[in-house]
């Protein structure tokens, strides 16, 4: 489902990052661990299409992303991947189904508000439909960040610490509520972390090791 | 939820900059759209009562002021002229003279003026009576159209005339009313705003006046006789309209100003004085609301750059659910459309509501009747010129925003 080939990112002036060939397949669940600076989030920007490789093939579903244009990578991005970050941003303007709507819309989905509101209710935040992102608590935020990567039915969740800013009651919850939705959706789901917290529940693991090649 | 909604929301979240820019953008925009309502149906007015009148003939003075009073019924009448000394321009056969209409001023009933004339300013006006007859003897009156609105004058309503032009119980000439006959159709000209009456009965009025011991005159002041078997009497002004241009036309006016002592003005050419003199002000007020305008640009500018780093990473989160650089590019000049488009409307309708207030107290003080109910071309090119100004403010932002770097705005922490 997700397979990387001989991966390689360098930064601007700074030496070449040379990622291990990853291969996950449909459904499963993956850590990606490393310590700070092992390039676990350049790794995730590379598979979500957030960034372009300097080497390397990148093939998710029957899909090389790096031979995507840049409009077609946006797109292909917005209708197949979820993407959920560490800290939870939104569009403040906005009010939380506003957010999911809008994610639909630019992925170029119907927008579908029964849809956004069942899932809401399945992750326990269907109150706070109407509510402005700003006015919710962290924990209630990544699930709606949670809800807002789902929404589109991705094949592929790749999700940027999304415990490490909460507490342990939270980071559980919300780690339980990612396995039973991308089990939902049957989509594979890759988690970059360094928290031990998640480490013992995810048997299937990557780590990244040091950054020269 | 689409770009348009979005942008309006966005627009919506910072209601304080929101304001500012559409309280300059209107202002601007109101500013330009009533200088441009104020000056086409100023300009109307004058065009409407040139009334193809070539010379105005009256006491010496200031040419502009004999113009004003004597055909748009603005400023103060100027000094009086002798029936002997006008003869050669009332004798019907004159050679170039079609049409020469007396008019006597300084009477007024409730703040209009009361004109003494004859039967050609009628024809020169193109007025005619809705209601009743014209004045047939001295001391008939009819008024028109506006003026009677305004004075709730009736056919057979009796009134005394004032002395002067305002409304001022001391200076009543008590002694004879005058008794309405007829009330004239509309015709968009200063007739519209006048109670016309013959010229004979305003010298019934003064003479009354001035020796109201004695037997009536009115006899005497027949309406039916011309102007020129009164020699003795005086009028204010003469309308001149001439039956060809030549060289004996052309040089009327100089010939009348050099050697009698008589003042001649072309109307044409005082009201294009009177334009210039105005366009200054027109002009810096002008001036005064492209600044304004401009400033509106800036501040619209200002507010999306400003807000554009706080919306870095909103961007940049749009970007990953599938926007294009594009859409980013879209949204953010939706949002300085959206301003400008909404200041234009909002400065239109400030414009055309004061123009309708304005019109209120244009017509206590001009008796001439504006509206704020009708729409200009040139309000259309002003929505052209505003869009432009919300694009181009917007422009450099939407650049901006759709450059964003997706990967080190978002590895930001």
């Amino acid at each position: 489902m997700l397979q990387t080939t001989n991966l390689q990112y360098a930064y601007a002036g700074g030496q070449a990052l040379r990622f291990p060939d990853i291969r996950l397949e449909k459904g499963e669940h993956w850590l990606l661990l490393g310590q700070s600076g092992s390039g676990k989030t350049t790794c995730l920007h590379l598979l979500g299409g957030l960034l372009s490789p300097i080497a390397g093939n990148i093939r998710i579903g029957n899909t090389a992303i790096e031979t995507l244009d840049r409009r077609a990578l946006d797109f292909f991005r917005g209708r197949h991947i979820g993407i959920i970050f560490q800290k939870a941003h939104f569009i403040r303007a906005l009010t939380v189904e506003e957010n999911l709507l809008l994610a639909q819309q630019l992925a170029g989905e119907k927008q579908d508000k029964s849809r956004v509101s069942n899932l809401l209710q399945r992750l326990g935040i269907g109150h706070k439909l109407k509510v402005k992102t700003d006015k919710l608590s962290a924990g209630e935020q990544q699930r709606v960040a949670i809800a807002r990567a789902l929404v589109n039915r991705p094949m592929l969740i790749l999700a940027d610490e999304p415990t490490s800013a909460l507490d342990d009651a939270s980071a559980n919850e919300v780690a339980n509520l990612l396995e039973e939705q991308a089990a939902e959706v049957q989509a594979t789901l890759l988690i970059v972390t360094h928290d031990n917290r998640l480490k013992s529940r995810f048997p299937h693991q990557i780590a990244l090791q040091s950054t020269l090649p | 939820m689409n770009l348009l909604a979005l942008s309006w929301k966005n627009l919506l979240s910072k209601p304080l900059s929101l304001l500012l820019s559409l309280v300059l953008f209107a202002l601007g925009v109101g500013l330009i759209s009533l200088l441009l309502l104020v000056n086409r149906q100023l300009e109307e007015k004058f065009e409407k009562n040139l009334a193809g009148i070539n010379l105005v003939i009256g006491a010496k003075g200031s040419p502009l002021q004999l113009i004003l009073s004597s055909m748009y019924h603005i400023d103060a009448p100027t000094g009086n002229i002798p029936i002997q000394e006008i003869r050669p321009f009332i004798n019907p056969r004159h050679p170039f003279i079609k049409t020469a209409v007396p008019l006597s001023l300084g009477d007024s009933y409730k703040g209009y003026r009361i004109v003494g004339t004859n039967s050609d300013f009628f024809k020169v006006y193109g007025a005619e009576t809705g209601q009743g007859k014209m004045f047939e003897k001295t001391m008939e009156a009819v008024v028109g159209a506006n003026a009677a609105k305004a004075l709730d004058l009736k056919i057979g309503d009796t009134f005394f005339s004032a002395h002067g032009l305002q409304d001022d119980l001391e200076m009543t000439h008590d002694h004879a009313s005058f008794r309405i006959t007829g009330i004239l159709k509309p015709t968009g000209s200063a007739a519209d705003q006048l109670i016309l009456t013959a010229t004979q009965s305003i010298w019934a009025v003064h003479e009354h006046e001035a020796a109201h011991q004695q037997e009536d005159h009115s006899n005497e002041l027949d309406i039916q006789r011309p102007l020129s078997d009164f020699p003795e009497k005086a009028i204010t002004a003469l309308l001149l309209q001439f039956k060809g241009r030549n060289i004996q036309t052309l040089n009327m006016q100089r010939s009348i100003n050099e050697n009698t002592n008589l003042q001649a003005a072309t109307p044409a050419i005082e009201i294009t004085r009177l334009y210039s003199l105005m366009g200054i002000g027109a002009d810096a007020l002008r001036w005064l609301a492209l600044i304004i305008i401009a400033v509106s640009g800036l501040s619209i500018f200002i507010s999306l750059y400003a807000s554009l780093k706080e919306r870095r990473y909103e961007l940049a989160l749009m970007r990953t659910m599938g926007a294009s650089p594009f859409r980013l590019f879209a949204l953010i000049v939706l949002e300085g459309l959206l301003l400008s488009a909404l200041g234009y409307l909002i400065g239109i309708a400030l414009s055309h509501g004061g123009m309708q207030i304005l019109a209120g107290f244009l017509q206590d003080t001009y008796r001439y009747t504006f509206t704020g109910k009708v729409f200009l071309k040139e309000e259309l090119f002003l929505l052209f010129g505003a869009i432009a100004v919300g694009f181009a403010a917007a422009v450099i932002p939407a650049l901006q925003a759709s450059n964003t770097d997706i990967h080190e705005t978002l590895a930001e922490r």
